[in-house]
């Protein structure tokens, strides 16, 4: 089985640049917003489902990569002058290394103990970042507006954004199905099954994890920068919110962990309810709260997901659900 | 050559004694029966020769060279396979994907697709190529422990360490997994097998060692072991049982 031949990634790989095309091809400024975010959120999911959903560590606080990646990008653009570019590679690679750093160190435990770690990474890193004068400490960092300046202004800026973005969440789901259909990807599926199984099978689970950690961390990285790009600011709050994470698991969780499409539609499917929740009097306040019992009840009655449901439910459609 | 050699090896777990200075010698291509009570060490045996549990005292050399304390994934690359006494599974894999998994990781570390390939062998082999596509958690006793058979060959390792692999079978399933050993055996490999099946094991093996208590109180070819009178108050209990078990198939 030749994994190009996989219809369900052309659908999904369809599907995304459509989304991704719609509000470029009608010109629209504010429906580029809404389907930035989507993006953002599929490519985050996607990313994190590498060690969640392949390699079944479930990592609580993944949004530390995304706001060390953006801080890095944001000081290297307004104090150093760095372009875009430099700190979309800079931002990547802090967010990789500190995931491998991480991983030589927190990724021999297992179940609970690591998700308990990752929470108290994220915050030590939010304690941190908070007292770190180069960071601008608690006030953050606040982008030089002439920056936007090298890329044809404020509004132009905003649509090369996007476009990066676009480029990066296709890149990421086609990622995802290559380390799905690899040798390293069954290394770390095996893993999830029993850890202790693969090892006797003589998959190396230390390099496998942390390699994984780290595969999982650098788009998060980059996306940081080019989201806290966009935004224009930074504040150690913001950055390392542990309820950002929270949504991201939701996401996987909902669409199906362990699978291609899973994040994607879990990703689609959850932006869709924040939007609405988020415009909805009696839900505006609340829309956290929707999110946790919506995770709740994914557990309690489909854990593996929308994606994992119909696959089991149909197994024709296996070939078509990655 | 000697595939496996273990000299010395003391394992403690808190004050219990589970393995007591265990040694003996593993010339290659034998069929080893390793067999004594419940709690007598047999699979802290197999743990601490496969890297699982490193041993406080003594070495272990795995084709001349000493592996004591090396990890498991280490042992697995240097060619040594093993079967898990209570299933293990990768449920939400396929059946080829387990199989793939062995074929991947172990000494000959192949590709995907030749690994697929020989997935398929093995399986065929073990007689599962009927379920190859269905998820190994929906596979039953018999069949699963087929699955750890097969997943260990895969590997095609040298040296291959069968945790009770019988236990919990039919008679007729029993049979045709004494062919398969044995067809294991014809290939070359090397094997050491836990056993309780007493017919079985008496039959199969080239040379048994009992344990009990963790101390070696008996080698041997298995006419000698089951008349050893030590053997037969520890483990065997009957002394005319013995006679009757080598009768027997």
């Amino acid at each position: 089985m030749n994994p190009w031949r996989h219809p369900g990634l052309w659908i999904t790989l369809a599907l995304t640049l459509g989304l991704g095309l719609w509000p470029v091809v009608l010109q629209k400024a504010a429906l580029r917003e809404t389907i930035f975010t989507i993006l953002l959120s599929v490519a985050l999911a996607s990313s994190l489902n590498i060690i969640l959903g392949y390699a079944g560590y479930i990592s609580f606080g993944h949004v530390v990569f995304f706001g060390l990646g953006g801080y890095v990008g944001l000081y290297l653009m307004n104090t150093l002058g760095l372009s875009l570019w430099v700190a979309l590679l800079a931002g990547g690679l802090a967010a990789a290394l500190l995931a491998f750093l991480l991983g030589k160190a927190i990724l021999r435990l297992r179940g609970a103990y690591f998700a308990l770690a990752t929470i108290g990474v994220n915050e030590a890193m939010r304690a941190f970042i908070n007292n770190f004068a180069p960071f601008g400490g608690a006030t953050g960092i606040s982008l030089n507006f002439k920056v936007y300046q090298a890329y044809g202004g404020a509004a132009n800026a905003l649509w090369l954004v996007y476009t990066i973005l676009l480029v990066t969440t296709l890149a990421m789901i086609l990622i995802s199905h290559i380390v799905k259909n690899s040798k390293f990807g069954l290394g770390l599926m095996a893993i999830r099954e029993d850890e202790d199984a693969a090892e006797v099978m003589g998959v190396i689970t230390p390099n496998a994890k942390t390699w994984a950690y780290v595969l999982s961390a650098v788009l998060p990285g980059m996306l940081g920068v080019l989201f806290y790009f966009k935004n224009g600011n930074i504040e150690p709050g913001d950055a390392f919110r542990l309820s950002s994470s929270i949504e991201l698991l939701v996401m996987i969780m909902l669409g199906g962990a362990g699978t291609v499409l899973g994040p994607v539609i879990g990703a689609a499917g959850y932006q869709a309810l924040r939007g609405f929740l988020l415009t909805n009097a009696l839900f505006k306040n609340i829309q956290l709260s929707v999110a946790g019992i919506l995770l709740l009840l994914i557990i309690l009655f489909i854990p593996v997901g929308a994606v994992g449901w119909l696959r089991r439910r149909f197994p024709a459609l296996r070939r078509l659900l990655p | 050559m000697n595939v496996l050699q273990v000299s010395g090896v003391c394992k403690r777990f808190g004050g219990l004694h589970a393995l007591s200075n265990v040694t003996f010698d593993m010339p290659e291509g034998q069929i080893l029966g390793l067999i004594g009570p419940n709690g007598a060490g047999k699979t802290t045996l197999f743990n601490v020769i496969d890297g699982v549990y490193p041993p406080e005292q003594g070495q272990v050399f795995f084709r001349g060279q000493d592996v004591t304390g090396a990890k498991p994934y280490r042992l697995a690359r240097l060619g040594l396979a093993r079967t898990h006494q209570i299933v293990r599974p990768l449920n939400d894999l396929s059946v080829r994907e387990n199989v793939m998994v062995g074929a991947c990781f172990g000494r000959q570390g192949l590709g995907l697709h030749e690994a697929a390939k020989t997935a398929d062998e093995v399986l065929a082999f073990v007689r599962l190529e009927a379920r190859a596509a269905q998820l190994a958690g929906s596979l039953n006793v018999a069949q699963k422990k087929r699955l750890e058979m097969a997943r260990a060959l895969a590997a095609r390792p040298y040296l291959l360490l069968l945790d009770e692999v019988l236990a919990g079978l039919n008679p007729s399933e029993i049979t045709a997994m004494v062919e398969i050993i044995r067809a294991i055996r014809a290939q070359g490999v090397s094997v050491i097998i836990i056993e309780h099946v007493m017919h079985a094991v008496m039959n199969v093996s080239d040379r048994l060692i009992v344990l009990d208590y963790g101390q070696q109180i008996a080698e041997g070819t298995p006419q000698e072991v089951s008349a050893n009178p030590r053997v037969i108050e520890a483990y065997l209990g009957d002394p005319k049982l013995a006679e009757r078990l080598l009768a027997s198939t």
